[in-house]
């Protein structure tokens, strides 16, 4: 009894004064302490917000909707946020891609890119030991049965913590809007793509001649062009090794995320 | 048995050394190779920058990289010949790097004027400078280059030089050949070293599983000065840290260097190798190396040159014994597996390993049940156990807190692991994450 | 050429698994389970396979429900369930027995994500679950009747219990006291399964330390607590409290000393730790059994000590090599 009243006491005469507003931003945020933003974990981004006098960083995770509300307690002028989703630049997984070697140890492809740079040949490809589906504050990354990493576009909220763990830069952040990808990661010329997996980009410029606008290609990999991205899907059906995905249509082999996404542009013309 | 007398440290284990395949076995010459491929980068620092380009005709010995930076050293070519590629090839790290490929002439030419010396008419700087020029460096595997390893800073006075012929990795046996082979020529190179440093206190350090070493060593130094010290048989008896601890009796504070309490520690093959630069004017185009293990027909001890795939020396010990599971370089402790045989062997190359099938656990690791075997294997007394479960979750600043960064990467922990933990990789990561963040800050 | 492996360093293995070093601690109470039977009879061959098929069943389940591997191979359960048995009175009910093993596995291990999670013995949560819950049959023992002496068993006391009961009716020592000492050694008296002979359990103790499966740490400081402590009372009044030999010889100590305390899992994983750990053990061992309602203590001081575990862990990492212990510079 003694002891807590002590405690009560204690925390009432050391209780630190906070800003109310920042209170109230902190409430707002997802609570993922993900640090996207770039500020230790969500209070510090709120308490930056809150001594600040603009809106220095974005809180990806919360979107367009947690920025303006925070616009909106601060009186700050309302930034837009522009919404991203990281997605995973292949389909390379055990069964279509091949290994140079049997990997042995860490079930980690940081670790296990220090051996010989992994064990995928293809030197841009997934290697599916699940770094970034630990790091993932949202769980919105699954590992399929043949081990290829796959992004939830309903559970994404582009904080890139997915990003900064490959060690092979598979993932990449890309306007929720763009659903059309071209999921290879490979430089390697096309003959040499061919020889290490069934689903690779081989540059054969198909896409290119289909939809010009919303294609480009560079160092043996085409590449969507995210502002003509609304072109892009009329080339997936051409593409001859079946690297280009619509993730309006379905999610790569494997995966559980089967729901169909209508593209945000779209649902606001809707609303 | 005096095998309790014998000078160690704490923790450690005991691996089966299985040198007995090639410790009898006198060194051998390879021939040439009919293509050498020689990298770039085989030291630790910078690697060299090509000075020559395809259609050179080079010599045995001529420059064919030059050094980049104080903590670099040049790249030779190992016999005289034609260059006929400077591209990228497979390393042995795994990747492709830029590697010079020579065609012999089968001449085996050496280049004219080869910089001959008497040691004694040397001062300090310009055998520094000579064995920089030679390319010498740590030949134990760590390719550290020596110059730089000589050059300690004025305010740290070094006292003592310890000379390591240990060879605590199982299997290896190269230096134990080359000590008793050669041992006037690591005597040779102790002098020059002891010229370099300016001390008095010499240590060899041999392991008491080569008594024949130890005997052929302690009769040539005799009245030397040097003092050849038996070993206890205990694996990572050869570490740098661990060896000064035990020759004498000082600990290397954590995140330090030898040198912090005053000791320097040379390779036999490198002091050998020291020896060769500085006398007869050879730079580092040939080691001691040891092809064995189950893989291989005729386990041997070879005199090779540096560059020769080890496809070649596979050939030259009468070929693989089955299908290879593993190809090892260096020791089974801490040695390097390799992609393919087509690799070439650099001067840090004390080994070619190789394992078939029945050789190696394949089996997904368990979990920890806290045995505690790491715990004491530790020679650096850290927490195997507790560090790799920190660095599972990514808290590596706890690990950090837990000395990580004092891990020296022995490998006992993963070798007594029943649960088969990765612990020692689960520790590399780890430090790589550590010095990740310490570069960001 | 058939495909390589790759790995990090190092490249062999010292070729000792989790499930040989189980396997080798399952042998190591064969001759304390052997003796069980010969003095119990069948009863305790029953109460012995109840536990240990109850358990490696128990962790199958878990392991199907939880969607985790099957770890029954890894041969903890089934130690788990030895273990269990030799703490069981020898004529417990099956169910009793079958209860025990669930509660061992699903609250003394699977809750906790199984083998090396458990913070606690999971043998000994089983114990004193039921120790609580089933007071009574946990507690009513049967004097042994050799295989084929044609001695019936009949209902007995502990000597510990007899000790507890004689001391707390009259203040002293039951009469005869010392008498027994040599059975005590053998087995010859009531008790659990595993309690009774110190002989048996001492031989598999030796296997464990000749394996080096069990270091010198835990076990001696144990016995060691325990010896001191008790011999210290005796000396004050040997009228009230027992020599210490007879501490060591009756009730679960040497059971608890070479085979619980021991668990890696639950112990701490230094040399230090080990030694307080071992202490502590003993300590609490002495207070319960002299002091403490229960006639024997063995089992909550090894609980209490498998709580602290952690806390002796976080206070008794080794000196890195190359740092200084605090305070010197």
């Amino acid at each position: 009894m003694l002891a807590a009243l002590a405690l009560g006491f204690a925390a009432k005469k050391f209780a630190v004064e906070v800003d109310p507003r920042e209170l109230a931003i902190l409430e707002l945020l997802p609570g993922a302490n993900c640090g996207a933003c770039g500020y230790p974990g969500c209070s510090g981004y709120a308490k930056m917000l809150a001594g600040g006098d603009k809106i220095a960083a974005t809180c990806p995770p919360g979107g367009a909707a947690v920025m303006d509300k925070i616009a909106n307690i601060m009186g700050f002028a309302p930034i837009s946020a522009d919404p991203k989703v990281a997605v995973v630049m292949c389909q390379g997984d055990n069964r279509k891609a091949k290994d140079k070697y049997i990997y042995l140890g860490l079930a980690d492809c940081q670790a296990a890119q220090k051996v010989a740079d992994g064990p995928k040949q293809c030197p841009g490809g997934c290697m599916g030991l699940g770094t970034c589906e630990r790091v993932c504050p949202f769980g919105a990354i699954e590992m399929t049965p043949d081990n290829l990493a796959v992004i939830s576009r309903k559970k994404c909220t582009g904080c890139g913590k997915c990003v900064a763990s490959c060690p092979r830069d598979v993932i990449k952040l890309a306007p929720l809007d763009a659903t059309t990808h071209v999921l290879c990661n490979s430089n390697d010329k096309g003959a040499l793509v061919r020889k290490y997996c069934e689903v690779g980009c081989i540059a054969c410029q198909i896409c290119k001649k289909q939809a010009p606008e919303a294609y480009e290609i560079e160092n043996f990999l085409a590449k969507v062009v995210y502002e003509n991205y609304d072109q892009a899907p009329a080339a997936v059906e051409k593409c001859p090794t079946k690297c280009i995905r619509d993730f309006m249509t379905s999610y790569p082999e494997g995966s559980s995320f089967a729901e169909v996404m209508v593209p945000l542009k779209q649902k606001n013309e809707a609303a | 048995m005096a095998m309790t007398n014998l000078k160690t440290f704490p923790g450690g284990l005991h691996p089966a050394d299985n040198k007995q395949w090639t410790a009898a076995k006198p060194v051998e010459t390879v021939p040439l190779p009919q293509e050498l491929i020689i990298p770039l980068s085989q030291h630790i620092g910078a690697p060299a920058e090509a000075c020559v380009e395809v259609g050179t005709l080079v010599k045995k010995g001529q420059v064919i990289g030059k050094a980049k930076g104080f903590v670099s050293v040049p790249v030779h070519a190992s016999t005289s010949g034609e260059v006929v590629a400077v591209e990228p090839r497979l390393h042995p790290s795994g990747r492709s790097l830029p590697s010079v490929v020579i065609k012999p002439d089968g001449e085996d030419v050496w280049l004219e004027n080869l910089p001959k010396a008497d040691p004694a008419t040397l001062d300090a700087d310009q055998i520094k400078d000579r064995l920089r020029d030679a390319g010498i460096v740590g030949m134990g595997g760590a390719t550290f280059p020596a110059h730089v390893k000589l050059s300690p800073p004025e305010e740290k006075p070094i006292d003592t030089l310890i000379i390591n012929g240990v060879e605590c990795e199982p299997y290896l046996t190269a230096d134990h050949r080359l000590m008793l082979e050669e041992p006037e020529k690591v005597l040779q190179g102790v002098d020059i070293l002891r010229r370099v440093l300016g001390v008095n206190n010499i240590y060899i350090g041999i392991e008491a599983n080569k008594p024949d070493a130890i005997a052929v060593m302690s009769e040539k130094c005799a009245g030397s000065g040097v003092e050849v010290v038996p070993l206890e048989v205990k694996y990572p008896q050869g570490a740098e840290k661990q060896l000064i601890l035990a020759i004498t009796g000082r600990e290397v504070p954590s995140g330090g260097l030898p040198m912090e309490v005053g000791v320097v520690v040379q390779n036999v093959g490198t002091t050998a190798a020291a020896a060769d630069a500085i006398i007869n004017g050879y730079p580092l185009i040939e080691r001691n190396c040891t092809v064995t293990g189950s893989g291989i027909n005729e386990q041997k001890n070879l005199r090779i040159k540096i560059g020769t795939p080890l496809q070649h020396l596979v050939d030259f010990c009468g070929g693989l014994n089955g299908d290879p599971a593993k190809l090892i370089m260096g020791g089974p402790m801490m040695g390097m597996t390799q992609l393919s045989l087509g690799v070439p062997a650099t001067r840090g190359t004390s080994g070619l390993l190789i394992f078939r099938a029945g050789d190696i656990h394949v089996a997904e690791p368990g979990p920890c049940i806290r045995c505690a075997r790491c715990v004491r294997a530790c020679p650096a007394k850290l927490l195997p156990t507790t560090l790799a479960a920190y660095t599972r979750l990514n808290m590596f600043e706890e690990a950090e807190e837990y000395n990580a960064m004092d891990c020296i990467e022995c490998g006992c922990c993963s070798y007594s692991c029943p649960s088969l933990i990765p612990l020692v990789q689960s520790l590399r990561h780890a430090k790589a994450a550590i010095l990740e963040k310490r570069r960001k800050m | 050429m058939a495909e390589l492996y790759l790995s990090s360093s190092p490249h062999i293995h010292s070729g000792e698994t989790t499930d040989k070093v189980m396997r080798a601690v399952i042998y190591s109470l064969l001759p304390a389970c052997g003796v069980a039977i010969y003095f119990f009879g069948l009863p305790a061959l029953l109460v012995l396979l109840t536990c240990t098929f109850g358990c490696v069943a128990t962790e199958a389940i878990c392991n199907r429900l939880f969607g985790s591997k099957l770890s029954i191979a890894d041969g903890s359960a089934a130690l788990t369930g030895i273990l269990l048995a030799l703490n069981m009175p020898p004529n417990s009910p099956w169910w009793l027995a079958l209860l025990g093993a669930v509660i061992a596995i699903v609250v003394g291990k699977q809750v906790y994500g199984g083998l090396g999670y458990n913070p606690f013995n999971p043998a000994l949560v089983a114990r004193v679950v039921l120790l609580v819950s089933f007071p009574v049959h946990m507690t009513s023992w049967t004097t042994p009747s050799p295989l084929g002496s044609g001695i019936d068993a009949v209902t007995t006391a502990t000597p510990l219990g007899e000790w507890k009961t004689a001391v707390m009716l009259t203040g002293k020592l039951p009469e005869n006291f010392s008498a027994g000492m040599g059975d005590y050694f053998v087995g010859n008296m009531a008790g659990s399964l595993g309690e009774v002979s110190a002989l048996a359990l001492l031989l598999g103790a030796a296997y464990l330390f000749w394996k080096k499966i069990i270091s010198w740490h835990v076990p001696l400081t144990f016995l060691l607590t325990v010896v001191v402590f008790s011999g210290l009372f005796w000396l004050v009044d040997p009228s009230r409290y027992p020599n210490p030999l007879f501490h060591l010889l009756t009730g679960g100590l040497i059971l608890g000393v070479f085979f619980m305390a021991t668990d890696m899992v639950t112990s701490p994983v230094t040399g230090k730790g080990m030694i307080i750990f071992g202490f502590g053990c003993g300590l609490v061992t002495v207070l319960i059994r002299l002091f403490g309602g229960y006639p024997e203590g063995v089992s909550f001081a090894i609980l209490l000590m498998n709580a602290a575990t952690p806390l002796i862990d976080r206070y008794t990492r080794p000196r890195v090599f190359g740092t200084l212990a605090e305070g010197k510079s």
